[in-house]
């Protein structure tokens, strides 16, 4: 008892044949990548390049990879709801009990937000932001290691829940008393709490990283207010995450201490009040849908204006928008909860603030618009994304407005129509643009382009498997079907169910087509290969680099004298400088005191959700002392030599079809004219 | 050649210095909204006493006001502590962090002892709404304290070993935002809850 604490063998669900089946299949999975890095030897090579990397491009990509995995858990949870709903009626249960299926569309929340959406978006923020400042890293990059290992070891604990204990039955939001002790006394919602609470600290580090490096980081010349347009949408959402996720941080921590230690924060008795967890936790989570999307705008912003070969319309306008998106994303937090009958005045001030969301947005619609106006559009994927979007988007937006009316929202709280919503945002707006930013940015990662073929394909799918699933469920909400049900009794509503599983196939699809596009993308790479580090005739200065870019981005720091940075070197000829003489150039070394920390941080997790208090012990000494050995290791960096970077960018200049020697002999060889942007007195 | 140029330009990789303090900076001010939640939440449930004690009934202003002035005169000694360390004078440091570190001390112990008298009569934080947004406020705030003074004595034990480098003064001037922070937290902790809760 004391040594396991409330684990037994009773937590492993092996009397349920489907959670066992994903756990074998998810297991032999596991098994097999590891059979496969172990038969190629490439251990090492895991531990080097990746795992104890502080390269922020490389923990860009890990992030991306942790969210496409949960993608397809959080996909297959969507899967077995809609299954679910279009047997379970007519007096049939369907195959999953409520006790199953309530789990299911919690972790599907869960997952789709926090470890889907989140991951993806600081992924491209990542890979992307200290290339388009112009920087050679993040402002700390083992801040930014650890912010990654922190969401490994809370993905690791929401996976642990489907094979030991269970996972939280409240729906994503976790409401009190329902997630209180009384009503939810099993270990679902602490395995919720925990791996929240975890993956949120490691959020906010990384808020605060990404605001120190564009204060401080960008390359000379570029102002605040030129900075590109994704580095900023992605600065709007940091200071969001700075000054929303620490309140989920106590509210969470208030929600533990309730089932923890018998307080009542939020409990129906002895004063609690279960309606302050409803407005801190909106208080975090109506930010949060902005942070998630306003990245998104910055994706579009780039696709658009790079794929009509035209500056962007309205640069300075679309970051006073996305500012005045992320004030207001503060002040309309209760129209979550109009129904809690807060008085017609409090809803109606929350009521106009939501509608008046809608100004700043449709300013970006417009700009985008003017951006594509008299420009020559080139139809790529990441522009099917775009357009898509600015459809699917504007219908979401609308239907926002419509439930923005507090009396319309009294009929609509918690109906299909909700979920239609907020799906039709968070996938027509964030998910679109996150893969259209992954289409976009995948050559500068990985240094070839993804197939074209496939990409197009899986759009289609992905839109019009998304008005097939979705469309329906704004009916259904109008019929009256409310949310979170698990069987159906209502005839009229079949037809509507049906279609909406057949769209979620056609989604499937979609992603069906983009595994196959990373599959043949792979096997076709020589082809596709990106030589020039520009591919689309890019903007800004990300693509000014190789693509791949070297470890430290940029051989000399770029002088910057326009928002399009990039396209103003190459209108000036100055793009492709071959330097004189390269500098050394300082740079962080590997650690594995990240991912250490992370370790202890699940241990940690997972004693205080099983009441293993030794372990806690270990888990809290830990994470401690792996942070003090890291601040008193004082071999943390090294310099590159200029005769490595002079090799390394030779190789670059030789790929690209320029003669390197030309410049580093300038007194011997003949110059060709025309050819040489650095003249030698 | 080589060497000369690397001299010039060696120097371009980024003032760490001054990028800890301005993200330390930052952490402050989500640590901020982090106390602006829990002052939330008390002041949301502070009424909500379910029959038992009020503030009224268990807040004694003299023994908060001792603990006030242990903690605001550890302030005053963190400044001295700076100054010794901007002059390079290492005892100096050491000396004032130590007294720091003792008002410190004083401050936790008298809250620890608080609770502890609160918890022996009954009124522990499961009794009711308003004593649990009680002892979370306050006890957020104690927990920053006592991981301030776990910070302090790792500071102190590297200025011994190492003297005052560079690295070793940049963690000191992070520590003393923290520092400050917290006492300005404690006079809103002082003036909202107990000051508020005994009138």
């Amino acid at each position: 008892m004391l040594l396991l604490g409330k684990l037994t063998l009773d937590a492993i669900p092996y009397k349920e044949p489907i959670i066992m089946g994903a756990l074998s299949g998810a297991g032999l999975m596991g098994l097999a990548v590891m059979a496969l890095i172990t038969k190629f030897g490439k251990w090492g090579y895991l531990w080097n390049e990746w795992l104890t990397s502080v390269d922020h491009k490389k923990i860009g990509v890990m992030y991306i990879v942790v969210a496409l995995i949960m993608l397809l858990r959080g996909f297959a949870d969507a899967l077995m709801m809609r299954t679910q709903l279009a047997m379970a009626t007519n007096g049939h249960m369907g195959i999953f009990p409520p006790e199953h299926y309530d789990q299911i569309f919690t972790a599907h929340g869960v997952i789709m937000i926090i470890f889907m959406a989140m991951p993806f978006m600081t992924g491209l923020m990542n890979i992307v932001v200290p290339l388009q400042i112009g920087a050679r890293d993040v402002a700390f990059p083992f801040l930014n290691s650890l912010s990654f290992w922190l969401l490994v070891s809370a993905v690791v604990l929401v996976n642990l829940s489907l094979g030991v204990g269970n996972f939280a039955r409240t729906g994503w939001v976790a409401y009190p008393p329902l997630s209180e002790l009384g009503f939810s006394p099993d270990v679902g919602v602490d395995y919720y709490t925990w791996a929240l609470q975890i993956s949120g600290i490691g959020t906010t580090l990384t808020a605060i990283n990404f605001l120190v490096t564009v204060i401080k980081m960008r390359a000379p010349g570029m102002k605040l207010m030129e900075m590109p347009i994704f580095t900023w949408t992605c600065t709007w959402a940091n200071v969001l995450i700075a000054a929303s996720f620490p309140i989920l941080t106590g509210t969470l921590a208030m929600l533990s201490l309730d089932r923890y230690l018998g307080f009542h924060f939020f409990t129906s008795e002895a004063g609690g009040n279960a309606m302050m967890y409803l407005n801190l936790f909106w208080a975090w989570g109506h930010p949060e849908v902005y942070i998630l999307v306003l990245p998104a705008f910055g994706v579009f912003s780039e696709v658009i204006s790079t794929f009509t070969g035209k500056r962007l319309f309205g640069h300075k306008s679309m970051i006073i928008a996305s500012g005045v998106i992320s004030i207001l994303g503060f002040v309309v937090w209760l129209h979550h909860f109009f129904t809690m009958g807060s008085g017609a005045d409090v809803n109606a001030f929350f009521g106009i603030a939501t509608m008046v969301i809608s100004v700043p947005t449709g300013v970006k619609l417009f700009n985008w618009l003017f951006t594509m106006y008299r420009g020559r559009l080139r139809f790529t994927s990441p522009v099917l994304w775009t357009l898509g979007f600015m459809v699917t988007f504007s219908i979401g937006g609308m239907t926002g407005v419509l439930m923005a009316v507090p009396g319309a929202d009294f009929v609509l709280h918690n109906s299909l129509f909700l979920i239609a919503h907020f799906h039709n945002t968070i996938i027509g707006g964030a998910v679109f643009g996150y893969l259209a930013g992954f289409t976009f940015w995948f050559p500068k990662a990985f240094g070839f382009k993804l197939n074209e073929k496939l990409g197009k394909a899986a759009f289609w799918f992905w839109q019009s498997g998304f008005y097939f699933a979705f469309m329906p469920l704004y009916v259904l909400g109008f019929m009256g079907m409310t949310r979170r049900l698990n069987h159906t009794n209502n005839p009229a509503w079949d037809p509507w169910l049906y279609l909406a599983c057949f769209g979620a196939l056609l989604v499937a699809c979609g992603i069906g087509c983009q595994l196959l596009q990373i599959a043949v993308s792979i096997r076709d790479r020589k082809q596709n290969l990106d030589l020039s580090g520009d591919p689309w005739d890019g903007h800004t200065l990300e693509w000014s680099t190789s693509s791949p870019p070297p470890v430290y981005n940029f051989a000399t720091l770029p002088q910057v004298q326009d928002i399009d940075a990039f396209t103003d070197m190459k209108e000036k000829g100055v793009a492709y400088q071959v330097p004189e003489v390269y500098a050394p150039i300082h740079m962080p070394r590997n650690t594995a005191a990240g991912l250490v920390i992370g370790g202890f941080a699940t241990a940690l997790g997972f004693a205080l959700i099983w009441h293993i208090w030794w372990l806690a012990i270990v888990g809290l000494v830990g994470i401690i002392g792996t942070m003090l050995v890291r601040a008193y290791d004082s071999d943390r960096d090294y310099y590159i030599q200029p005769d490595e970077i002079e090799q390394i960018e030779r190789l670059r200049f030789e790929r690209m079809g320029i003669d390197v020697d030309d410049y580093s002999e300038p007194e011997t060889t003949p110059s060709k004219p025309g050819q040489r942007p650095v003249t030698t007195a | 050649m080589t060497s000369t140029v690397s001299h010039a330009i060696g120097h371009e990789h980024h003032d760490s210095g001054s990028q800890t303090v301005l993200g330390f900076w930052f952490y402050l001010m989500t640590d901020c909204i982090l106390f602006a939640t829990a002052f939330a939440t008390y002041a949301v449930l502070y009424r909500n006493t379910a029959g038992g004690v009020s503030g009224k009934d268990i807040f004694d202003l003299q023994y908060v006001a001792v603990e006030t002035a242990a903690l605001l005169l550890s302030s005053i000694t963190y400044g001295f502590a700076m100054i010794s360390g901007q002059k390079g004078l290492r005892s100096g440091v050491m000396t004032w962090l130590a007294v720091t570190f003792l008002f410190g001390a004083v401050f936790i112990g008298m809250e620890l002892n608080e609770f502890h008298h609160l918890i022996s009569e009954g009124n522990g934080p499961g009794t009711s709404a308003f004593l649990s947004a009680f002892f979370g406020l306050v006890g957020l705030h104690g927990l920053h304290v006592t991981a301030g003074l776990f910070w302090m004595a790792v500071l102190m034990f590297e200025a011994a070993r190492t003297g005052l480098t560079g690295r070793l003064m940049t963690r000191l001037n992070c520590l003393s935002l923290f520092w400050h922070f917290l006492d300005v937290v404690w006079i809103c902790v002082f003036t909202v809850v107990y000051l508020k809760g005994a009138m």
